[in-house]
């Protein structure tokens, strides 16, 4: 327990300092789709919430984790979906720029 | 190789995906690829999982699993898909504040567990942890959809001793967690889920619409940690790393964002800021003279100016006028008048956000000119127009040392021959102060909603 502890201490403290590292210059336009995209990896909880429902004994937990399965997939395809759609409008502007106007228009 | 190695290195590839993603996301280039690639890593995570081994056996309830997923599916991608670009900012809340649910309901099934196999005083520190974090990050996310969705005011909400009642809270948290790894008490981890949810309630109503941005960015930080709390958990390098990489860039985006507008942190989230009209300058507000015109002038003075700079704002976006404004740009050009588009970097809700509305609406890129670009080319031009923008041209951030705002760069509209100052009333922006600008001679107001009167400009730039 306590080796295993000590290497999740481990990952935790190098992972912090690789967070910072990696956003450290993104200029603001990108900051809300940075924001929205972060949003959707914090979804890996998914992960979890299946490894929790998939091991539920009680009738307490398969509802907990089923509540906790349904939340994480919320978040994950609607995090990934919203940010693809902020970034979709961010894409090869300047050659095309009125390629989607009657879409748009309609 | 065993399964569970093979799931282990799966899991590997997944985190190194995560981290390319949030490099990728960094960059205007490789943004998209950056997302599509952690959606992809994020997917063979999923799948691995479906093949893990807990305590020995394969997973129970995989129909189960799947039920809940197909629901989620099917609730999240219409709702991503078809929401309006203007209301991105709730939908990111929205999400963030049910993954932070979803960690708050593994932490709190993990300690049902455990009691049910532990002796029962044992619990751990993290499985806490992850309940309270989540639970605020879940119950702060509500509000803060609440306030941006206009279901309740967006002006910030505060009592007397406000503050002190939030850090009692936040203190009565902490020792219960104490309490509980002493006793290990169940009833008393409800208690704790229902402080945290207050507690992220009280902590997002002092917050003004205007910062909530801010603290959407902070609460994803939040939804971050609470993962890596359920990763120490349920003993995953995956949930650690993915949770730990958004808590921590959370916070310094967090910085970034509240450095934008000028303004530390912690009065971003303590000062309770746009609570009060400040009103500068010794007359009332109401009683100053304010030169106002009609669209049509308003038309006739932009037919006759050689170069336009437009300046849009929230308020664009509210009256979905992003496409008639591209329109009257068009019109203009038409003219052989140069137009260009000068953003705020906070202009919108969200930081980037303006930029993303006008791209929706096929506003050419090269035309959108950031602050610095933008107030330097404002010498030449004819005609500023303010189109739904306000705290983001008010010179008291300039001028004013008692200003709220006083530091926040501006886009100096006043710089410009003419301002044309599209607004629905005299009352002031989000922030809630008032604007020297609207007084300044150069500027003519005109009055009404911003699409209406776009329209109608775009009439008068037609014929005449």
């Amino acid at each position: 327990m306590g080796n295993a502890l000590l290497q999740y201490a481990t990952v935790l403290m190098l992972t912090i300092f690789v967070g910072i590292e990696i956003i450290a210059k993104v200029p603001s336009i990108l900051h809300t789709p940075l924001m929205s995209g972060s949003n959707a990896i914090h979804g890996v909880i998914l992960v979890g919430a299946m490894l929790v429902l998939g091991s539920a004994n009680s009738t307490l937990e398969t509802v907990l984790g089923f509540l906790a399965v349904l939340l994480a997939t919320l978040n994950v395809v609607g995090g990934f979906v919203v940010t693809d759609r902020m970034l979709e409008m961010f894409k090869a502007k300047p050659k095309t720029p009125r390629a989607k106007s009657d879409e748009v228009a309609s | 190789m065993s399964r569970g190695t093979l799931i282990d290195l799966l899991y590997l590839v997944s985190a190194t995906t995560f981290i390319l993603a949030l490099k990728g996301l960094g960059s205007p280039k490789r943004a998209r690829l950056g997302n599509g690639v952690a959606a992809a890593g994020m997917l063979i995570a999923i799948v691995a999982t479906f093949f893990k081994q807990v305590d020995g056996h394969s997973l129970y309830h995989v129909s189960l699993i799947v039920v809940a997923m197909v629901i989620g599916v099917v609730i999240a991608v219409p709702t991503a898909r078809y929401v309006r670009m203007t209301a991105m900012p709730q939908l990111v809340a929205i999400f963030n504040g049910v993954g932070g649910g979803a960690a708050s309901l593994v932490s709190i099934t993990e300690f049902v567990r455990i009691h049910s196999t532990h002796p029962a005083t044992y619990v751990t520190l993290e499985v806490l942890l992850g309940v309270l974090i989540g639970t605020v990050s879940f119950s702060g996310s509500a509000i803060a959809f609440a306030k941006l969705q206009e279901l309740m005011t967006g002006r910030p909400v505060t009592y007397p001793g406000q503050q002190v009642i939030n850090g009692v809270m936040g203190a009565a948290g902490l020792v219960l967690i104490v309490i509980i790894l002493a006793t290990g008490q169940t009833a008393l981890l409800w208690a704790l889920l229902a402080l945290s949810f207050v507690l992220g309630i009280a902590f997002v109503l002092p917050i003004g619409g205007a910062d909530v941005p801010v603290l959407i960015s902070l609460l994803n930080s939040f939804t971050g940690l609470a993962v890596a709390a359920s990763g120490f958990t349920l003993g995953s390098n995956l949930l650690i790393v993915a949770g730990t990489l958004v808590g921590a860039s959370g916070i310094l985006l967090t910085r970034l964002m509240s450095k934008a507008m000028g303004r530390s942190l912690s009065n971003v989230l303590f000062s309770a800021f746009g609570s009060v009209v400040t009103a500068s300058g010794g007359a009332g507000p109401d009683a100053r003279p304010v030169r106002s015109g009609s669209p049509e002038d308003a038309g006739v003075l932009l037919s006759f100016a050689s170069r336009v700079a437009i300046i849009p704002g929230y308020g664009l976006a509210v009256a979905q006028a992003q496409h008639v404004l591209r329109e009257l740009a068009e019109e203009l050009e038409g003219k052989g008048i140069e137009v260009f588009y000068a953003i705020h970097p906070v202009a919108g809700r969200m930081p980037g956000h303006m930029n993303v509305l006008l791209a929706e609406a096929n506003v050419p890129y090269e035309q959108l000119m950031e602050l610095d670009e933008a107030n330097s080319e404002l010498q030449t031009a004819d005609v500023a127009l303010v189109v739904g923008a306000n705290d983001t041209v008010n010179p008291a951030a300039k001028d004013d040392k008692s200003s709220p705002i006083f530091g926040m760069p501006i886009i100096n509209a006043d710089l410009a021959e003419n301002v044309l100052f599209l607004k629905r009333s005299m009352r002031p922006g989000f922030a809630g102060i008032e604007n020297e600008l609207l007084y300044n001679p150069k500027t003519t107001l005109i009055f009404g909603d911003a699409k209406d009167t776009l329209t109608k400009i775009v009439a008068a730039v037609k014929s005449s």
